[in-house]
Protein backbone atom coordinates (compact mmCIF):
# COMPACT_ATOMS: atom_id res chain seq x y z
CA UNK A 1 0.00 0.00 0.00
CA UNK A 2 1.06 3.53 -0.53
CA UNK A 3 0.99 6.34 2.22
CA UNK A 4 -1.94 8.15 3.06
CA UNK A 5 -4.81 5.97 1.49
CA UNK A 6 -7.93 8.67 1.39
CA UNK A 7 -10.05 8.22 -1.10
CA UNK A 8 -12.59 11.37 -1.67
CA UNK A 9 -14.62 9.60 -4.46
CA UNK A 10 -18.17 9.68 -3.51
CA UNK A 11 -18.93 13.51 -4.64
CA UNK A 12 -22.54 14.00 -3.24
CA UNK A 13 -23.40 16.04 -7.01
CA UNK A 14 -21.23 13.55 -9.05
CA UNK A 15 -18.70 16.19 -9.75
CA UNK A 16 -15.57 16.05 -8.45
CA UNK A 17 -15.76 19.34 -6.16
CA UNK A 18 -13.47 18.65 -2.57
CA UNK A 19 -12.27 21.56 -1.28
CA UNK A 20 -9.37 20.38 0.52
CA UNK A 21 -6.23 22.92 1.10
CA UNK A 22 -4.31 22.26 -2.00
CA UNK A 23 -1.08 22.32 -0.54
CA UNK A 24 -1.60 19.49 1.07
CA UNK A 25 -3.01 17.78 -1.61
CA UNK A 26 0.09 18.52 -3.89
CA UNK A 27 2.36 17.80 -0.41
CA UNK A 28 0.43 13.84 -0.62
CA UNK A 29 0.43 13.48 -4.46
CA UNK A 30 4.40 14.05 -4.76
CA UNK A 31 4.69 11.55 -1.81
CA UNK A 32 2.86 8.66 -3.37
CA UNK A 33 4.46 9.60 -6.85
CA UNK A 34 8.00 8.92 -5.77
CA UNK A 35 6.52 6.22 -3.87
CA UNK A 36 5.39 4.11 -7.03
CA UNK A 37 8.48 5.07 -9.04
CA UNK A 38 10.70 3.53 -6.58
CA UNK A 39 8.12 0.20 -6.01
CA UNK A 40 7.97 -0.02 -9.99
CA UNK A 41 12.02 0.22 -10.25
CA UNK A 42 11.73 2.83 -13.05
CA UNK A 43 9.61 5.89 -14.65
CA UNK A 44 10.11 9.33 -14.71
CA UNK A 45 10.19 11.48 -10.83
CA UNK A 46 11.57 14.99 -12.92
CA UNK A 47 8.57 15.87 -15.18
CA UNK A 48 5.66 14.26 -12.64
CA UNK A 49 6.85 16.17 -9.67
CA UNK A 50 7.42 19.45 -11.50
CA UNK A 51 3.85 18.89 -12.81
CA UNK A 52 2.26 18.65 -9.30
CA UNK A 53 0.68 21.88 -8.67
CA UNK A 54 -0.76 22.34 -12.27
CA UNK A 55 -2.51 18.88 -12.13
CA UNK A 56 -3.35 19.80 -8.16
CA UNK A 57 -5.20 23.38 -9.68
CA UNK A 58 -7.00 21.20 -12.47
CA UNK A 59 -8.04 18.45 -11.29
CA UNK A 60 -8.97 20.17 -7.58
CA UNK A 61 -10.04 23.01 -8.54
CA UNK A 62 -10.82 23.62 -12.46
CA UNK A 63 -12.08 20.33 -14.24
CA UNK A 64 -15.73 19.53 -14.59
CA UNK A 65 -15.59 16.16 -14.07
CA UNK A 66 -17.06 13.18 -13.08
CA UNK A 67 -15.07 10.40 -11.62
CA UNK A 68 -17.84 8.12 -11.13
CA UNK A 69 -18.47 8.47 -15.44
CA UNK A 70 -14.75 9.24 -16.77
CA UNK A 71 -16.32 9.41 -20.31
CA UNK A 72 -19.55 11.87 -19.03
CA UNK A 73 -19.78 14.11 -22.58
CA UNK A 74 -19.71 17.12 -20.90
CA UNK A 75 -16.42 16.81 -19.22
CA UNK A 76 -13.56 19.36 -19.71
CA UNK A 77 -10.88 17.45 -20.90
CA UNK A 78 -7.04 16.64 -19.69
CA UNK A 79 -4.58 15.98 -22.13
CA UNK A 80 -1.25 14.59 -20.49
CA UNK A 81 0.90 15.64 -23.93
CA UNK A 82 4.11 15.00 -21.65
CA UNK A 83 2.79 11.26 -21.57
CA UNK A 84 6.01 10.09 -19.42
CA UNK A 85 4.93 12.24 -16.42
CA UNK A 86 2.21 9.62 -16.28
CA UNK A 87 2.68 8.97 -12.54
CA UNK A 88 1.48 12.62 -11.72
CA UNK A 89 -1.77 12.01 -13.83
CA UNK A 90 -2.14 8.21 -12.12
CA UNK A 91 -1.82 9.53 -8.61
CA UNK A 92 -4.12 12.35 -9.15
CA UNK A 93 -7.00 9.82 -10.58
CA UNK A 94 -6.66 7.88 -8.16
CA UNK A 95 -6.87 10.68 -5.33
CA UNK A 96 -9.83 11.55 -7.37
CA UNK A 97 -11.54 8.31 -7.45
CA UNK A 98 -11.02 7.45 -10.82
CA UNK A 99 -9.97 4.10 -9.70
CA UNK A 100 -8.74 2.61 -6.14
CA UNK A 101 -5.74 4.07 -4.82
CA UNK A 102 -4.41 0.73 -3.80
CA UNK A 103 -3.97 0.36 -7.66
CA UNK A 104 -1.17 2.87 -7.75
CA UNK A 105 1.12 -0.23 -6.41
CA UNK A 106 0.58 -2.08 -9.88
CA UNK A 107 2.64 1.21 -11.96
CA UNK A 108 4.55 -0.62 -14.78
CA UNK A 109 3.88 -3.96 -13.93
CA UNK A 110 2.23 -6.83 -16.21
CA UNK A 111 -1.14 -6.52 -17.43
CA UNK A 112 -1.55 -3.30 -14.95
CA UNK A 113 -4.14 -0.87 -15.74
CA UNK A 114 -1.58 1.53 -15.17
CA UNK A 115 1.41 1.75 -17.91
CA UNK A 116 4.33 2.97 -18.24
CA UNK A 117 3.16 5.77 -20.78
CA UNK A 118 -0.48 7.13 -19.87
CA UNK A 119 -3.00 4.08 -22.03
CA UNK A 120 -6.08 5.67 -22.65
CA UNK A 121 -7.76 1.78 -23.34
CA UNK A 122 -6.50 0.68 -20.10
CA UNK A 123 -6.99 3.73 -17.47
CA UNK A 124 -10.29 5.27 -16.50
CA UNK A 125 -9.93 8.95 -17.12
CA UNK A 126 -6.95 8.88 -19.53
CA UNK A 127 -8.04 10.78 -22.34
CA UNK A 128 -5.27 9.46 -24.90
CA UNK A 129 -2.65 7.16 -25.25
CA UNK A 130 0.33 9.59 -25.20
CA UNK A 131 4.50 8.75 -24.85
CA UNK A 132 5.27 10.09 -28.17
CA UNK A 133 6.00 13.67 -27.41
CA UNK A 134 4.55 16.16 -29.50
CA UNK A 135 0.63 14.89 -30.71
CA UNK A 136 -0.88 15.73 -27.28
CA UNK A 137 -1.62 19.22 -28.39
CA UNK A 138 -3.24 18.19 -31.95
CA UNK A 139 -5.17 15.76 -29.96
CA UNK A 140 -6.46 18.21 -27.72
CA UNK A 141 -7.36 20.97 -31.04
CA UNK A 142 -9.36 18.11 -32.25
CA UNK A 143 -11.49 17.65 -29.36
CA UNK A 144 -12.02 20.94 -28.92
CA UNK A 145 -13.57 21.25 -32.21
CA UNK A 146 -15.30 18.69 -31.84
CA UNK A 147 -16.97 20.44 -28.52
CA UNK A 148 -17.61 23.43 -30.56
CA UNK A 149 -19.34 21.63 -33.43
CA UNK A 150 -21.62 19.68 -30.76
CA UNK A 151 -22.02 22.93 -29.17
CA UNK A 152 -21.06 21.35 -25.73
CA UNK A 153 -19.45 23.48 -23.22
CA UNK A 154 -16.53 21.75 -22.11
CA UNK A 155 -12.93 23.05 -22.54
CA UNK A 156 -10.29 20.84 -22.91
CA UNK A 157 -6.69 21.53 -21.36
CA UNK A 158 -3.39 19.81 -22.87
CA UNK A 159 -0.10 19.41 -20.45
CA UNK A 160 2.91 20.11 -22.71
CA UNK A 161 6.34 20.11 -21.59
CA UNK A 162 8.97 22.45 -22.63
CA UNK A 163 11.33 19.78 -24.57
CA UNK A 164 7.74 18.87 -26.38
CA UNK A 165 8.20 22.39 -28.24
CA UNK A 166 11.26 21.05 -30.28
CA UNK A 167 8.76 18.99 -32.35
CA UNK A 168 7.69 20.60 -35.30
CA UNK A 169 4.07 18.84 -34.75
CA UNK A 170 3.38 21.15 -31.86
CA UNK A 171 3.86 24.35 -34.03
CA UNK A 172 1.96 22.92 -36.33
CA UNK A 173 -0.83 22.11 -33.59
CA UNK A 174 -0.26 25.92 -31.94
CA UNK A 175 -0.39 27.43 -35.86
CA UNK A 176 -3.86 25.89 -36.59
CA UNK A 177 -5.09 26.06 -33.05
CA UNK A 178 -5.02 30.20 -33.86
CA UNK A 179 -5.94 29.57 -37.33
CA UNK A 180 -9.09 27.86 -36.39
CA UNK A 181 -9.74 30.64 -34.10
CA UNK A 182 -10.04 27.75 -30.71
CA UNK A 183 -11.43 29.21 -27.92
CA UNK A 184 -12.24 26.35 -25.57
CA UNK A 185 -8.23 25.48 -24.97
CA UNK A 186 -5.88 25.97 -22.47
CA UNK A 187 -2.23 24.44 -22.94
CA UNK A 188 -0.22 24.90 -19.96
CA UNK A 189 4.03 24.46 -20.63
CA UNK A 190 5.75 22.94 -17.46
CA UNK A 191 8.79 25.06 -18.27
CA UNK A 192 11.31 22.87 -16.02
CA UNK A 193 14.26 24.15 -18.01
CA UNK A 194 15.69 20.08 -18.17
CA UNK A 195 14.98 17.47 -20.77
CA UNK A 196 15.88 14.28 -20.74
CA UNK A 197 19.97 14.76 -21.82
CA UNK A 198 20.44 17.95 -20.31
CA UNK A 199 19.01 21.69 -19.94
CA UNK A 200 16.94 22.63 -22.59
CA UNK A 201 18.37 25.88 -23.40
CA UNK A 202 21.58 23.91 -24.36
CA UNK A 203 19.90 21.02 -25.88
CA UNK A 204 17.49 23.53 -28.42
CA UNK A 205 17.20 26.93 -27.06
CA UNK A 206 13.10 28.01 -26.99
CA UNK A 207 14.09 31.36 -26.37
CA UNK A 208 12.07 33.28 -26.25
CA UNK A 209 9.11 30.85 -25.64
CA UNK A 210 6.75 33.38 -24.88
CA UNK A 211 6.90 35.17 -27.78
CA UNK A 212 7.11 32.26 -29.78
CA UNK A 213 3.48 31.55 -29.13
CA UNK A 214 2.04 34.96 -29.36
CA UNK A 215 3.51 35.19 -33.02
CA UNK A 216 1.68 31.52 -33.26
CA UNK A 217 -1.44 33.58 -32.34
CA UNK A 218 -1.93 32.70 -28.75
CA UNK A 219 -2.96 34.50 -25.43
CA UNK A 220 -0.01 33.94 -23.23
CA UNK A 221 0.47 34.56 -19.55
CA UNK A 222 3.75 33.55 -17.57
CA UNK A 223 3.37 32.13 -13.65
CA UNK A 224 5.53 30.20 -11.03
CA UNK A 225 4.04 26.82 -11.83
CA UNK A 226 4.46 25.81 -7.98
CA UNK A 227 2.32 28.93 -6.78
CA UNK A 228 -1.02 27.67 -6.99
CA UNK A 229 -2.71 30.45 -6.91
CA UNK A 230 -1.02 31.89 -9.66
CA UNK A 231 -1.69 28.99 -11.73
CA UNK A 232 -5.61 29.54 -10.66
CA UNK A 233 -5.81 33.22 -12.04
CA UNK A 234 -4.06 32.21 -14.78
CA UNK A 235 -6.35 29.20 -15.77
CA UNK A 236 -9.46 31.42 -14.95
CA UNK A 237 -8.19 34.28 -17.38
CA UNK A 238 -7.55 31.72 -20.06
CA UNK A 239 -11.44 30.69 -20.05
CA UNK A 240 -12.29 34.05 -20.80
CA UNK A 241 -9.94 34.30 -23.26
CA UNK A 242 -12.07 35.39 -26.44
CA UNK A 243 -11.27 33.95 -30.63
CA UNK A 244 -7.83 33.00 -30.11
CA UNK A 245 -6.35 29.89 -27.97
CA UNK A 246 -4.51 30.40 -24.60
CA UNK A 247 -0.91 28.95 -23.80
CA UNK A 248 -0.03 29.40 -19.62
CA UNK A 249 3.84 29.17 -19.18
CA UNK A 250 4.35 27.94 -15.93
CA UNK A 251 8.28 28.51 -14.93
CA UNK A 252 8.62 25.01 -12.59
CA UNK A 253 11.64 22.79 -11.13
CA UNK A 254 12.24 19.68 -12.71
CA UNK A 255 12.08 16.88 -9.68
CA UNK A 256 10.82 20.21 -6.97
CA UNK A 257 9.89 18.93 -4.02
CA UNK A 258 13.10 16.43 -3.51
CA UNK A 259 16.18 18.39 -2.99
CA UNK A 260 18.10 15.73 -4.92
CA UNK A 261 16.04 15.65 -7.53
CA UNK A 262 15.66 19.06 -8.01
CA UNK A 263 16.97 20.14 -10.94
CA UNK A 264 18.95 16.92 -11.64
CA UNK A 265 18.92 15.52 -15.24
CA UNK A 266 19.49 12.31 -13.67
CA UNK A 267 15.90 12.03 -11.83
CA UNK A 268 14.12 12.43 -15.22
CA UNK A 269 13.99 8.94 -15.93
CA UNK A 270 15.48 7.13 -13.28
CA UNK A 271 13.85 5.94 -10.22
CA UNK A 272 15.19 6.52 -6.76
CA UNK A 273 16.57 3.40 -4.93
CA UNK A 274 15.25 2.33 -1.21
CA UNK A 275 17.52 4.68 0.43
CA UNK A 276 16.80 7.83 -1.61
CA UNK A 277 13.19 7.01 -1.41
CA UNK A 278 13.41 7.18 2.16
CA UNK A 279 14.91 9.92 2.48
CA UNK A 280 12.81 11.85 -0.41
CA UNK A 281 9.77 10.57 1.73
CA UNK A 282 11.71 12.45 5.29
CA UNK A 283 11.51 15.81 2.83
CA UNK A 284 8.02 15.03 1.84
CA UNK A 285 6.68 14.29 5.33
CA UNK B 1 -14.69 -0.29 -73.73
CA UNK B 2 -15.57 -1.16 -70.46
CA UNK B 3 -16.12 2.46 -69.10
CA UNK B 4 -13.20 4.34 -66.79
CA UNK B 5 -14.09 5.76 -63.60
CA UNK B 6 -11.99 8.07 -61.36
CA UNK B 7 -12.13 6.28 -57.99
CA UNK B 8 -11.06 9.65 -55.82
CA UNK B 9 -13.47 11.95 -57.92
CA UNK B 10 -15.76 9.19 -56.51
CA UNK B 11 -14.36 8.72 -52.89
CA UNK B 12 -14.95 13.19 -52.88
CA UNK B 13 -18.70 12.61 -53.52
CA UNK B 14 -19.84 9.68 -51.38
CA UNK B 15 -18.26 12.08 -48.62
CA UNK B 16 -20.56 14.35 -49.84
CA UNK B 17 -23.82 12.32 -49.72
CA UNK B 18 -22.72 10.43 -45.89
CA UNK B 19 -22.36 14.37 -45.07
CA UNK B 20 -25.61 15.01 -45.83
CA UNK B 21 -26.47 11.54 -43.93
CA UNK B 22 -24.94 12.25 -40.57
CA UNK B 23 -23.54 15.09 -39.03
CA UNK B 24 -20.96 13.70 -37.35
CA UNK B 25 -19.17 13.00 -39.97
CA UNK B 26 -15.83 15.66 -40.84
CA UNK B 27 -13.25 15.51 -43.03
CA UNK B 28 -9.60 17.11 -42.86
CA UNK B 29 -6.96 17.69 -45.56
CA UNK B 30 -3.45 18.89 -45.75
CA UNK B 31 -3.72 21.24 -49.10
CA UNK B 32 -4.68 18.48 -50.96
CA UNK B 33 -8.42 19.25 -51.51
CA UNK B 34 -8.66 19.48 -55.49
CA UNK B 35 -6.21 16.24 -55.58
CA UNK B 36 -7.95 14.14 -53.01
CA UNK B 37 -10.85 15.75 -53.64
CA UNK B 38 -12.14 16.42 -50.57
CA UNK B 39 -13.02 20.33 -51.54
CA UNK B 40 -16.41 18.71 -52.48
CA UNK B 41 -16.95 18.31 -48.87
CA UNK B 42 -15.35 21.70 -48.21
CA UNK B 43 -17.63 23.34 -50.19
CA UNK B 44 -20.80 21.75 -49.13
CA UNK B 45 -20.14 21.38 -45.08
CA UNK B 46 -17.59 24.35 -45.19
CA UNK B 47 -18.18 24.11 -40.77
CA UNK B 48 -17.02 20.43 -40.91
CA UNK B 49 -13.82 20.23 -43.06
CA UNK B 50 -10.78 21.36 -41.53
CA UNK B 51 -7.45 22.42 -44.10
CA UNK B 52 -4.68 22.09 -41.75
CA UNK B 53 -2.31 23.23 -44.63
CA UNK B 54 1.18 21.23 -45.19
CA UNK B 55 0.85 19.40 -41.62
CA UNK B 56 0.30 15.45 -41.77
CA UNK B 57 0.97 14.83 -38.29
CA UNK B 58 -1.22 17.62 -36.68
CA UNK B 59 -4.37 16.25 -39.29
CA UNK B 60 -3.65 13.11 -37.82
CA UNK B 61 -3.46 14.04 -33.94
CA UNK B 62 -7.08 16.64 -34.67
CA UNK B 63 -8.80 14.00 -36.71
CA UNK B 64 -7.85 11.35 -33.24
CA UNK B 65 -9.46 13.99 -30.97
CA UNK B 66 -12.39 14.72 -33.23
CA UNK B 67 -12.65 10.86 -33.09
CA UNK B 68 -12.81 10.28 -29.48
CA UNK B 69 -15.41 13.05 -28.99
CA UNK B 70 -17.54 11.34 -31.46
CA UNK B 71 -17.27 12.87 -34.78
CA UNK B 72 -15.95 10.23 -37.39
CA UNK B 73 -13.20 12.11 -39.19
CA UNK B 74 -11.88 11.16 -43.05
CA UNK B 75 -8.44 12.71 -43.05
CA UNK B 76 -6.99 12.61 -46.63
CA UNK B 77 -3.81 13.28 -48.42
CA UNK B 78 -1.30 11.42 -50.79
CA UNK B 79 -0.04 7.91 -50.03
CA UNK B 80 3.30 8.26 -49.40
CA UNK B 81 2.53 11.15 -46.81
CA UNK B 82 0.05 8.85 -44.97
CA UNK B 83 1.31 6.48 -43.46
CA UNK B 84 4.69 8.09 -44.74
CA UNK B 85 4.80 11.38 -42.83
CA UNK B 86 3.08 10.56 -39.74
CA UNK B 87 3.19 6.69 -38.87
CA UNK B 88 4.24 7.48 -35.25
CA UNK B 89 1.18 9.60 -35.05
CA UNK B 90 -1.16 7.12 -36.69
CA UNK B 91 0.76 4.42 -34.42
CA UNK B 92 0.30 5.98 -31.40
CA UNK B 93 -2.59 9.02 -31.38
CA UNK B 94 -4.85 6.46 -33.84
CA UNK B 95 -3.96 2.33 -33.66
CA UNK B 96 -3.05 2.83 -29.82
CA UNK B 97 -5.93 4.34 -28.86
CA UNK B 98 -8.04 2.89 -30.99
CA UNK B 99 -9.74 5.63 -32.05
CA UNK B 100 -12.23 5.83 -35.25
CA UNK B 101 -10.30 7.45 -37.59
CA UNK B 102 -10.91 7.40 -41.11
CA UNK B 103 -7.74 7.73 -43.16
CA UNK B 104 -8.05 7.61 -47.16
CA UNK B 105 -5.08 8.29 -49.29
CA UNK B 106 -4.59 8.88 -53.27
CA UNK B 107 -2.13 8.92 -55.72
CA UNK B 108 -0.75 5.32 -54.34
CA UNK B 109 1.60 3.24 -56.51
CA UNK B 110 3.51 4.12 -59.60
CA UNK B 111 0.67 5.33 -61.86
CA UNK B 112 0.97 8.45 -59.86
CA UNK B 113 3.02 8.59 -63.23
CA UNK B 114 5.41 12.06 -63.82
CA UNK B 115 5.91 13.05 -60.34
CA UNK B 116 8.08 10.16 -59.94
CA UNK B 117 9.76 8.46 -56.85
CA UNK B 118 8.83 10.87 -54.07
CA UNK B 119 5.31 10.53 -55.02
CA UNK B 120 4.66 6.72 -54.97
CA UNK B 121 3.73 5.03 -52.17
CA UNK B 122 4.67 1.12 -52.22
CA UNK B 123 5.33 0.76 -49.09
CA UNK B 124 2.30 2.56 -46.68
CA UNK B 125 0.76 -0.98 -46.89
CA UNK B 126 3.15 -2.95 -45.33
CA UNK B 127 3.25 0.13 -43.06
CA UNK B 128 -0.54 0.13 -42.27
CA UNK B 129 -0.79 -3.09 -41.61
CA UNK B 130 1.23 -3.46 -39.24
CA UNK B 131 -0.76 -1.59 -36.80
CA UNK B 132 -3.11 -4.16 -34.70
CA UNK B 133 -6.70 -3.17 -35.49
CA UNK B 134 -6.53 -1.09 -38.70
CA UNK B 135 -8.70 -2.23 -41.64
CA UNK B 136 -6.77 -1.78 -44.55
CA UNK B 137 -9.14 -1.71 -47.82
CA UNK B 138 -7.88 -1.33 -51.61
CA UNK B 139 -10.25 -0.99 -53.93
CA UNK B 140 -10.68 -2.30 -57.70
CA UNK B 141 -12.51 -0.08 -58.83
CA UNK B 142 -15.56 3.43 -58.65
CA UNK B 143 -17.96 1.18 -57.58
CA UNK B 144 -16.10 -1.20 -55.07
CA UNK B 145 -14.57 2.37 -53.64
CA UNK B 146 -18.12 3.85 -53.23
CA UNK B 147 -19.16 1.29 -51.10
CA UNK B 148 -16.40 0.78 -49.32
CA UNK B 149 -15.74 4.46 -48.19
CA UNK B 150 -19.69 3.55 -47.13
CA UNK B 151 -18.44 0.65 -45.52
CA UNK B 152 -15.63 2.46 -43.46
CA UNK B 153 -18.05 4.95 -42.07
CA UNK B 154 -20.26 2.71 -40.78
CA UNK B 155 -17.55 0.57 -39.18
CA UNK B 156 -16.24 1.29 -36.02
CA UNK B 157 -12.17 1.51 -35.34
CA UNK B 158 -9.33 2.57 -37.46
CA UNK B 159 -9.54 2.48 -41.20
CA UNK B 160 -7.22 2.90 -44.17
CA UNK B 161 -8.62 3.36 -47.59
CA UNK B 162 -5.77 3.35 -50.49
CA UNK B 163 -6.82 5.28 -53.93
CA UNK B 164 -4.77 5.57 -57.33
CA UNK B 165 -4.77 9.04 -59.16
CA UNK B 166 -6.07 7.35 -62.64
CA UNK B 167 -9.33 6.33 -63.95
CA UNK B 168 -9.83 2.74 -64.06
CA UNK B 169 -11.88 0.38 -65.57
CA UNK B 170 -14.85 -0.63 -63.83
CA UNK B 171 -14.97 -4.34 -62.42
CA UNK B 172 -17.98 -4.46 -61.20
CA UNK B 173 -21.47 -3.90 -62.23
CA UNK B 174 -23.75 -1.51 -59.81
CA UNK B 175 -25.30 -4.33 -57.81
CA UNK B 176 -21.77 -5.36 -56.51
CA UNK B 177 -22.17 -5.45 -52.66
CA UNK B 178 -18.76 -5.12 -50.88
CA UNK B 179 -18.59 -6.17 -47.77
CA UNK B 180 -15.04 -6.07 -45.25
CA UNK B 181 -13.14 -8.85 -44.88
CA UNK B 182 -14.86 -10.42 -47.85
CA UNK B 183 -12.90 -11.75 -51.00
CA UNK B 184 -14.46 -11.79 -54.27
CA UNK B 185 -14.20 -14.41 -56.47
CA UNK B 186 -14.25 -12.43 -60.27
CA UNK B 187 -13.88 -15.54 -62.49
CA UNK B 188 -13.63 -19.31 -61.85
CA UNK B 189 -10.65 -22.06 -62.39
CA UNK B 190 -9.25 -24.73 -61.25
CA UNK B 191 -5.42 -24.61 -62.48
CA UNK B 192 -4.54 -21.90 -60.62
CA UNK B 193 -5.80 -18.84 -58.68
CA UNK B 194 -4.74 -15.15 -59.19
CA UNK B 195 -5.12 -12.87 -55.95
CA UNK B 196 -5.03 -9.88 -56.95
CA UNK B 197 -5.85 -5.55 -55.78
CA UNK B 198 -6.30 -2.25 -56.90
CA UNK B 199 -5.05 -1.34 -60.21
CA UNK B 200 -3.79 -5.02 -60.40
CA UNK B 201 -7.35 -6.54 -60.82
CA UNK B 202 -7.83 -5.53 -64.20
CA UNK B 203 -4.41 -6.85 -65.25
CA UNK B 204 -5.27 -10.00 -63.47
CA UNK B 205 -8.43 -10.66 -65.50
CA UNK B 206 -6.79 -10.12 -68.65
CA UNK B 207 -4.16 -12.45 -67.96
CA UNK B 208 -6.57 -15.03 -67.12
CA UNK B 209 -8.22 -14.36 -70.20
CA UNK B 210 -5.18 -14.83 -72.48
CA UNK B 211 -3.83 -18.22 -70.60
CA UNK B 212 -7.78 -19.56 -71.67
CA UNK B 213 -6.49 -19.40 -74.84
CA UNK B 214 -3.41 -21.84 -73.79
CA UNK B 215 -5.81 -24.27 -71.58
CA UNK B 216 -4.81 -22.58 -68.35
CA UNK B 217 -8.14 -22.39 -66.69
CA UNK B 218 -7.00 -19.29 -64.22
CA UNK B 219 -9.19 -18.22 -60.72
CA UNK B 220 -9.08 -14.45 -60.34
CA UNK B 221 -9.64 -13.29 -57.05
CA UNK B 222 -10.25 -9.78 -55.77
CA UNK B 223 -8.69 -9.39 -52.13
CA UNK B 224 -10.33 -5.66 -51.33
CA UNK B 225 -9.42 -6.33 -47.81
CA UNK B 226 -6.22 -6.44 -46.90
CA UNK B 227 -6.66 -6.54 -43.11
CA UNK B 228 -8.67 -8.31 -42.09
CA UNK B 229 -7.94 -10.93 -44.68
CA UNK B 230 -10.08 -13.45 -45.92
CA UNK B 231 -7.87 -16.34 -44.78
CA UNK B 232 -10.98 -18.91 -46.59
CA UNK B 233 -10.72 -17.77 -49.62
CA UNK B 234 -7.15 -18.55 -49.77
CA UNK B 235 -7.25 -21.83 -48.36
CA UNK B 236 -9.76 -22.79 -50.80
CA UNK B 237 -7.86 -21.31 -53.40
CA UNK B 238 -4.95 -23.24 -52.08
CA UNK B 239 -6.27 -26.19 -51.76
CA UNK B 240 -8.39 -26.28 -55.31
CA UNK B 241 -6.20 -24.77 -57.68
CA UNK B 242 -3.23 -26.04 -56.15
CA UNK B 243 -0.95 -22.44 -57.16
CA UNK B 244 -1.15 -18.94 -56.35
CA UNK B 245 0.05 -15.97 -58.26
CA UNK B 246 -0.56 -12.76 -56.18
CA UNK B 247 -0.57 -9.34 -58.08
CA UNK B 248 -0.31 -5.79 -55.97
CA UNK B 249 1.10 -2.65 -56.85
CA UNK B 250 3.22 -2.44 -53.63
CA UNK B 251 6.44 -3.52 -52.62
CA UNK B 252 6.86 -7.58 -52.54
CA UNK B 253 7.73 -7.09 -48.81
CA UNK B 254 5.23 -7.17 -46.47
CA UNK B 255 1.94 -6.39 -49.15
CA UNK B 256 -0.30 -8.37 -50.49
CA UNK B 257 2.12 -11.43 -51.19
CA UNK B 258 3.50 -11.56 -47.90
CA UNK B 259 -0.16 -12.05 -46.24
CA UNK B 260 -1.20 -14.42 -48.85
CA UNK B 261 1.98 -16.29 -48.14
CA UNK B 262 1.58 -16.72 -44.62
CA UNK B 263 -1.87 -18.02 -44.47
CA UNK B 264 -0.85 -20.73 -47.61
CA UNK B 265 2.38 -21.60 -45.43
CA UNK B 266 0.59 -22.42 -42.43
CA UNK B 267 -2.84 -23.75 -43.93
CA UNK B 268 -2.02 -25.21 -46.98
CA UNK B 269 1.85 -24.99 -48.53
CA UNK B 270 1.47 -24.76 -52.71
CA UNK B 271 4.00 -23.19 -55.04
CA UNK B 272 3.55 -19.00 -55.40
CA UNK B 273 4.69 -16.20 -57.79
CA UNK B 274 4.73 -12.62 -56.63
CA UNK B 275 3.75 -10.04 -59.03
CA UNK B 276 4.87 -6.66 -57.17
CA UNK B 277 7.66 -3.92 -57.22
CA UNK B 278 10.78 -5.89 -56.82
CA UNK B 279 12.72 -3.83 -53.79
CA UNK B 280 13.44 -0.82 -55.76
CA UNK B 281 11.58 2.73 -55.45
CA UNK B 282 9.54 4.05 -58.47
CA UNK B 283 9.89 6.76 -61.48
CA UNK B 284 8.81 9.31 -63.54
CA UNK B 285 7.18 8.37 -67.35
CA UNK B 286 3.48 7.25 -67.85
CA UNK B 287 1.36 5.04 -65.65
CA UNK B 288 1.49 2.43 -68.60
CA UNK B 289 5.13 2.55 -69.00
CA UNK B 290 6.38 2.39 -65.23
CA UNK B 291 3.12 -0.87 -64.89
CA UNK B 292 5.30 -2.23 -67.52
CA UNK B 293 9.09 -0.99 -66.21
CA UNK B 294 8.18 -2.59 -62.90
CA UNK B 295 6.75 -5.66 -64.02
CA UNK B 296 2.95 -4.68 -63.01
CA UNK B 297 1.21 -5.78 -66.14
CA UNK B 298 -1.10 -8.59 -67.79
CA UNK B 299 1.76 -9.95 -69.25
CA UNK B 300 3.78 -10.36 -66.15
CA UNK B 301 1.00 -12.05 -64.58
CA UNK B 302 0.72 -14.29 -66.91
CA UNK B 303 4.39 -14.81 -66.94
CA UNK B 304 4.29 -15.41 -63.31
CA UNK B 305 1.27 -17.76 -64.24
CA UNK B 306 3.05 -20.47 -66.21
CA UNK B 307 6.46 -20.11 -64.06
CA UNK B 308 3.64 -21.54 -60.83
CA UNK B 309 2.40 -23.98 -63.36
CA UNK B 310 5.45 -25.67 -64.21
CA UNK B 311 6.72 -25.69 -60.20
CA UNK B 312 3.28 -27.00 -59.36
CA UNK B 313 4.39 -30.46 -61.36
C1 LIG C 1 8.88 11.73 -29.95
C2 LIG C 1 9.70 11.37 -28.75
N1 LIG C 1 11.04 11.47 -28.84
C3 LIG C 1 11.80 11.12 -27.79
C4 LIG C 1 11.24 10.68 -26.62
C5 LIG C 1 12.11 10.26 -25.45
N2 LIG C 1 11.94 11.20 -24.33
C6 LIG C 1 11.19 10.89 -23.26
S1 LIG C 1 11.05 12.18 -22.18
C7 LIG C 1 12.06 13.17 -23.15
C8 LIG C 1 12.38 14.57 -22.81
C9 LIG C 1 11.81 15.03 -21.54
O1 LIG C 1 11.94 16.41 -21.35
P1 LIG C 1 10.67 17.31 -21.46
O2 LIG C 1 10.01 16.98 -22.75
O3 LIG C 1 11.06 18.71 -21.23
O4 LIG C 1 9.75 16.75 -20.30
P2 LIG C 1 9.87 17.03 -18.73
O5 LIG C 1 11.04 17.90 -18.50
O6 LIG C 1 8.59 17.67 -18.36
O7 LIG C 1 10.02 15.67 -18.11
C10 LIG C 1 12.49 12.46 -24.26
C11 LIG C 1 13.39 13.02 -25.30
C12 LIG C 1 9.83 10.59 -26.58
N3 LIG C 1 9.19 10.12 -25.51
N4 LIG C 1 9.09 10.96 -27.65
MG1 LIG D 1 11.36 19.77 -19.45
Amino acid sequence: MTPESKNPSSMPDGLFSSREDLKEVARRLRRRIVTIIGKAGSGHPGGSLSAVEIVTALYWRVLRHKPSDPRWPDRDRFILSKGHAAPVLYTALAECGYFPIAELDTLRQLDSRLQGHADCCVTPGVETSTGSLGQGLSFAIGAALAGRLDSRGYRVYALLSDGECDEGQTWEAAMSAAHFKVDNLTAVIDNNGLQLSGRVRDIMNLDPLGKKWEAFGWQVSEVDGHDINQLLDALEKAKNVKGQPAVIIAHTIKGKGVSFMENNVDFHGKAPNAKELELALKELA
Amino acid sequence: MVEEVSLRETYGKVLVELGRENPDIVVLDADLSPSTMTGYFMKEFPQRFFEVGIAEQNMIGIAAGLAASGKIPFASTFAVFAPGRCFDQIRVSVAQSKLNVKIVVTHAGVTVGEDGATHEALEDLSLICSLPGFTVIVPADAIETAQAIRAVAAHFGPCYVRLCRPKLPLVYSPDYRFDIGKAVQLRPGGDVTVIAIGVMVTQGLQAAAELEKEGIDCRVINMPTLKPLDEQSIIKAARETGAIVTAEEHQEYGGLGSAVARVVARTSPVPMEFVAVKDTFGGSGKPEQLLAKYGLTARDIAGAIRKVIERKG
